[in-house]
């Protein structure tokens, strides 16, 4: 492999931020729209984030702190040839990730169970700031969820990829830049769990 | 001898498993002291989160996202976007404040 190849990592990586920061932005609109409604409604938003299970919302924080650690760990072991420690550290990542999306379902569940859940009769009878809070916890837990099944998805790839040796010591800038995807994820979780699940 | 130059470089370049540890460690510790304040009542709960929560999303950019080791380009790019957020919110809060 001595033939040229073109290759510019940071221009990859200042390529992967342009990206992130259009979601920043993305998030960050839902944010401030958030805090405008709960200057609006502050009783409402504390009754609504009295009905989410705080519990739940810990031990998530917890998972994809972890799964956001391990991810970085397969980085360092990646740079120093480790592969099967690499490939270890992203397995247990995409369990944790799993294990996000399996408690959140069942969270959901709950909810829908209790008649909460976008466009529910039983909603429709609550104050409109009750509905506003799970109107914005539906949306912004919604697309949070969605960005980890696209995270989970990436580094599945990308331990496919390690596997196979495409990504190496010497060549790990697809890993590095799914990573970040996923950290932005977890800084995203970060947020939302004392905007919506330690409101009350 | 320039080659052991170059090889440390690389590795001053390159942090180990330790230094990624503390900082999880340091995330656990904030979450918990984040979830403690959050029952001391409302007060303590919005302050917490104004500075907490910023404090681990800063620690998961400088060093999970590896801002620490980049140069200042990537850190200016971080930077404005999270200036014109703050300004967008400054504007919000200023003309709620006279309505």
């Amino acid at each position: 492999m001595s033939e040229h190849v073109h290759r510019d990592d940071f221009g990859a990586r200042l390529g992967m931020w342009l990206f992130l920061v259009t979601e920043i932005v993305l998030f960050g609109g839902l944010f401030i729209g958030y805090s405008y409604m709960r200057y609006k409604y502050p009783a409402e938003f504390h009754h609504g984030g009295a009905e989410l299970n705080a519990t739940l919302g810990v031990i998530n924080t917890l998972v994809l702190l972890t799964s956001s650690l391990t991810v970085v760990l397969a980085i360092v072991a990646i740079q120093r040839a480790e592969k099967k420690r690499a490939m270890a550290f992203l397995g247990t990542t995409l369990a944790l990730g799993l294990t996000f999306l399996v408690i959140k379902s069942f969270e959901w569940a709950a909810k829908f169970h209790h008649g909460l859940y976008p466009n529910a009769p039983h909603l429709g009878t609550l104050p409109p700031g009750e509905q506003v809070f799970f109107g914005l916890y539906f949306t912004m837990t919604g697309l949070h969820g969605l960005h980890v099944i696209v995270g989970l998805s990436l580094l599945s790839v990308m331990l496919w990829w390690v596997a196979t040796d495409r990504i190496r010591a010497d060549r790990y800038i697809h890993l590095e830049n799914s990573g970040l995807y996923w950290h932005l994820v977890d800084v995203i979780w970060i947020f939302l769990l004392p905007l919506f699940y330690l409101a009350a | 001898m320039s080659e052991h130059a170059e090889h440390s470089l690389e590795h001053a370049n390159h942090p180990g498993y330790g230094t990624f540890i503390k900082v999880w460690v340091a995330l656990l510790i904030l979450t918990g002291a984040l979830v403690g304040v959050s029952h001391l009542g409302q007060t303590y709960a919005v302050w917490g989160l104004l500075t907490l929560t910023p404090l681990k999303a800063g620690l998961v950019f400088y060093f999970f996202m590896h801002l620490k080791y980049e140069g200042p380009l990537l850190k200016i790019v971080v930077l404005v976007t999270l200036g014109t957020l703050l300004i967008f919110f400054a504007l919000l809060f200023s003309d709620v404040a006279f309505h």
